[in-house]
């Protein structure tokens, strides 16, 4: 870039500014990266608690670590930019008229249509390998675990503004609370009674909406016992932000005194509800009265 | 071109009495008439709607109330003088290109067919409701100091929440087209006027009307559904949400009939010598966020009138049980939606890579490649909506195309970055105002096209999807890449508009709150999002406190930066009054030629375009037009 420096003017030898800012930028990185990975990383949310936070938990510190280079880029790019190549003073200077550079216009293109590339393979792959991430997949879910066949069903039923679980396997019994066996695949099957709700099951990373007239499906396999909380994620009006309650992943034992338990005590009760079915349809919904 | 029929010796600059201005048709007499429409509306919408079951089953007047908006609409536009060109023609008069464009102030309240005045119309509306807006997050942070709803009444906050979220996304959608489009668009391309100066003025007063459209929601008990309106909690919602539809209906027309404007304009209205490859990079900014406003607003609308049938006349479009769909709904308003936030982020990438060269004082790295990658990222638009559907149920099959998609539209995204690397490499930065902006643009923008990464990926987006970590992320791409951009571009532009220079201490000081609060703000919230805190709740996990107070202090200091961005305003243009001159930043760009502010007619003759705006750099490089044996520009001009 002679031309460009001679345009400039005034400023004798240009230093190499691409050396320099390509050594700020791989010191930078060489010590962010890591502590990204290795001190930020464990901290990044969902935590442990089922195979599909796990996996979450992969992706995203895996994302994370992909963007710290960039925004490093970026940033030692514009931080160097912005003083290097500063104006004081009254004096107004132009630059060197440099319009353009096919070749790293090409390259940045290539470069970045790579990563693009890379994350959509990353991406599919994870969510068809995990069956589904933990995702609301519809009635028909593309991808499955390997242990659907045996996954314990479990009807998640929003309504303005309370969450009830259905077990199609106890007899349909109906509950207010969530308990769900450890180390077994469940299959969610979240429906809604009236507007849109989202059935977030924080700690065990499950987000599926809940559709009036819609089976959504959801796999999940609790890893850990302990409690977890659940919260709609789609507004649903009034008392939205209290829809809430919260959930136990039990040990098998514990689980099955549970529900049957809950089946023999709410028996007289079920036989009031309609009987088990993928969606429910209310009166046909006008407007509030 | 020009027609010859305008030209410069018959223009009309006397102005008329003071009466005649009153009599005549103007906002008050809109007023007056939208008020009255609305009575007789509704009276005729109860007579109608006595005997349909949706009024007599419930308690709900939709008929009444949709009907008396109608009619306000009506009166509104009639009272504004829109129907007298469209009269006088039918009754035989000559056609005329524009009129009522007298001096004085009454112009700036009623129709006015210069594009200058109603760009000034848009700005003074799009920051008058922006203001409003702002202030209900400012209420919204206030109930958020709190973990467990106690300050504002449930219902209540669900209506800030709507009304914040509709009314920034209806007037940031108009932000930029509406008062920099029209004021700059015929400037940069040597013309006199946009291709239809009254519809422009159309544009202009429904988006005012559509603003106070929605606030008469507040009147009518509020609505809860937040911005996007779903199904089927639209249906059931009860009149307020009326207000919503109709404001969103008006904003979706007058986002159509922008974009047709201002695409027929460019097309048609260039000076001699402006070709394509001439064309400020602005320019090409507002023509690729038409194109997506022209396709994706009817859709908006389609959609809209199809709730107000299921609401006012028992249609069952959206209502499962009956045979609709909520998922309908889903997919038509997404469909609109998000090309709609392109449209909010197009116009800041024009801006800033137009503001960039000025004080990098260097032509704009791969002007070409900026242009393609706007184009780019206008047509992807349309392919990405359903990532706003991955948890909602729809055939999951198609979920990884629309995680490529999404993807893939980062690369037209990067592309600006590239220029805007490219145009500062080896530059002579003066850190104007503007500029800061524009650099906090990219700061800003990086940060919320990152995290959109982290949405499009399905396995993340479980995490994220629908909490506080997309309302973090869009607010660093809205607020943090287009009012960024559209501040400096208020900036950089005013002295133009206005012939006011803005004060350049105070402009520091409000760049530098607002950068640091809008980072200290909205930063926290992606940790709040993934730590499980839903979008628009009242009340939140307890172990979220801190962090949520700690937002709402940034996010009231955020909002003392913007009191000093209006004082500024108000104090430089009203009081101050230090005359800019023709070009204080030296710009080589056409607008910068002429005179601050800019004459009714913009040019003595329309000038021939030699070359384009971005000289810098070169001494052989010609100027930017050709202004013919009369230059009228004043000192600093043709550079």
């Amino acid at each position: 870039m002679s031309e460009a420096a001679a345009v400039a003017g005034g400023r004798g030898a240009e230093p190499r500014h691409g050396v320099r800012i390509t050594a700020i930028w791989a010191v930078a990185t060489a010590i962010v990266l890591p502590l990204v990975i290795w001190v930020v990383g464990p901290h990044i949310p969902p935590g442990a608690m089922s195979q599909q936070t796990r996996d979450q938990h992969t992706v995203d510190v895996v994302l994370t670590a992909l963007a710290t280079p960039i925004v490093l880029m970026i940033w030692v790019y514009f931080g160097y930019a912005v003083t290097v190549f500063r104006q004081g003073g009254e004096a107004i200077v132009d630059g060197p008229p440099i319009t353009g550079h096919r070749r790293i216009e090409a390259t940045w293109l290539i470069a970045t249509s790579a990563l693009v590339l890379g994350l959509a393979v990353f991406g599919t792959a994870d969510l068809l390998t995990t069956g589904g991430a933990g995702g609301g997949e519809g009635p028909n879910p593309a991808a499955k675990p390997a242990d659907w066949r045996t996954a314990l069903p479990v009807q998640v039923i929003g309504q303005q503004w309370l969450w009830t679980f259905r077990y199609p396997t106890y007899g349909g019994v109906e509950t207010t609370v969530l308990d769900l066996p450890v180390d077994r695949e469940i299959e969610f099957h979240v429906t809604s009674l009236d507007v849109v709700h989202s059935f977030w099951a924080i700690e065990l990373g499950v987000k599926a909406d809940a559709v009036m007239g819609a089976d959504n499906i959801a796999f999940d396999k609790p890893l850990e016992t302990g409690p977890f909380q659940v919260r709609c994620d789609e507004l649903c009006g009034l008392w939205h932000g209290h829809m809430n309650t919260t959930g136990r992943v039990l040990s098998d034992a514990a689980f099955v005194t549970w529900i049957t338990n809950e089946e023999r005590r709410n028996a007289a009760l079920t036989k009031t509800l309609p009987p088990y079915a993928r969606v429910y349809y209310p009166q046909p919904l006008r407007n509030a009265s | 071109m020009e027609s010859a029929s305008v030209s410069v010796s018959e223009r009309r600059i006397s102005t008329p009495s003071a009466w005649s201005q009153l009599l005549g048709f103007n906002v008050i007499w809109a007023v007056a008439l939208s008020i009255g429409g609305y009575a007789l509306g509704h009276w005729l919408g109860t007579k109608i709607g006595m005997n349909s079951n949706a009024q007599t089953e419930t308690d709900q007047d939709d008929v009444a109330i949709l009907m008396g908006m109608g009619f306000a609409i009506l009166g509104w536009l009639i009272g504004l003088g829109f129907f007298n060109y469209p009269l006088s023609r039918i009754a035989g008069r000559p056609a005329t290109l524009r009129e009522r464009e007298e001096h004085g102030a009454w112009r700036y309240f009623r129709l006015c067919t210069d594009h200058k005045v109603v760009a000034i119309q848009y700005l003074v509306a799009v920051l008058f409701f922006f203001f409003v807006a702002g202030l209900n997050a400012m209420f919204i942070r206030t109930e958020l100091t709190s973990d467990n709803a106690t300050l504002i009444p449930a219902g209540n906050y669900l209506s800030l929440v709507g009304l914040h979220g509709t009314m920034m996304l209806m007037m940031m959608s108009a932000g930029v087209l509406g008062p920099l489009g029209n004021y700059l668009v015929p400037l940069m391309i040597g013309s006199r006027r946009m291709a239809f100066p009254r519809i422009e003025s159309l544009t202009m007063w429904l988006t005012v009307l559509a603003g106070f459209v929605l606030l008469s929601a507040t009147l009518l008990g509020g609505f809860p559904t937040g911005w996007t309106g779903y199904q089927t909690l639209a249906d059931q919602a009860r009149s307020g949400i009326d207000a919503y539809i109709v404001s969103f209906a008006l904003i979706g027309i007058s986002l159509a009939l922008v974009g047709v404007n201002m695409i027929a304009t460019v097309m048609t209205l260039r000076a001699p010598g402006m070709r394509w490859n001439r064309l400020p990079i602005f320019v090409w900014g507002m023509v690729t966020t038409s194109i997506l406003a022209v396709l994706a607003a009817p859709v908006l609308l389609a959609a809209l009138i199809m709730v107000v049938f299921d609401r006012a006349i028992e249609t069952t479009f959206f209502i499962p049980s009956a045979g609709g769909s909520p998922f309908l709904w889903d997919e038509l308003f997404w469909f609109f939606g998000h090309p709609e936030v392109y449209i909010l982020a197009l116009p800041g990438f024009g801006i800033v890579l137009e503001i960039l060269p000025v004080f990098a004082r260097k032509p704009l790295w791969g002007y070409r490649l900026a242009v393609a990658g706007m184009f780019g990222v206008a047509l992807m638009s349309f392919m990405v909506w359903q990532h706003h559907l991955f948890m909602s149920g729809i055939n999951s099959d198609l979920r990884p195309f629309y995680m490529f998609t999404t993807e893939l539209i980062s690369i037209p995204t990067g592309i600006i970055f590239l220029n805007g690397m490219g145009t500062l490499w080896k530059a002579r930065i003066r850190f104007t105002v503007p500029m800061l902006f524009a650099c906090a643009f990219f700061f800003n923008f990086l940060i919320g096209g990152l995290s959109g990464v982290f949405l499009s990926d399905v396995t993340s987006d479980v995490v994220t999807h629908g909490s506080y970590f997309v309302m973090a992320h869009f607010h660093y791409t809205i607020m943090g890449g287009l009012v960024f951009a559209l501040m400096g571009g208020i900036y950089f532009w005013l002295p133009k508009i206005t012939g006011f220079n803005l004060n350049e201490k105070l402009g520091k000081v409000h760049f530098w709150m607002m950068f640091i609060f809008f980072n200290l703000t909205f930063f926290p919230l992606f940790a709040a999002g993934m730590l499980g805190m839903p979008r628009r709740v009242s009340s939140y996990n307890a172990d979220l406190h801190t962090l949520n107070v700690f937002v709402s202090i940034a996010a009231f200091c955020l909002g003392a930066s913007m009191l000093i961005f209006l004082g500024n305003l108000i104090w430089s243009v009203v009081f101050r009054r230090e005359r800019a001159g023709a070009n204080p930043w030296q710009s080589k760009s056409l607008e910068w030629q002429l005179p601050s502010p800019v004459p009714v007619y913009n040019f003595e003759r329309i000038p021939t375009i030699t070359s384009h705006p971005y000289g810098y750099g070169s001494p052989e490089a010609p100027a930017v037009a050709d202004f013919g044996p009369r230059v009228i520009a004043g000192e600093g001009g043709l550079a």
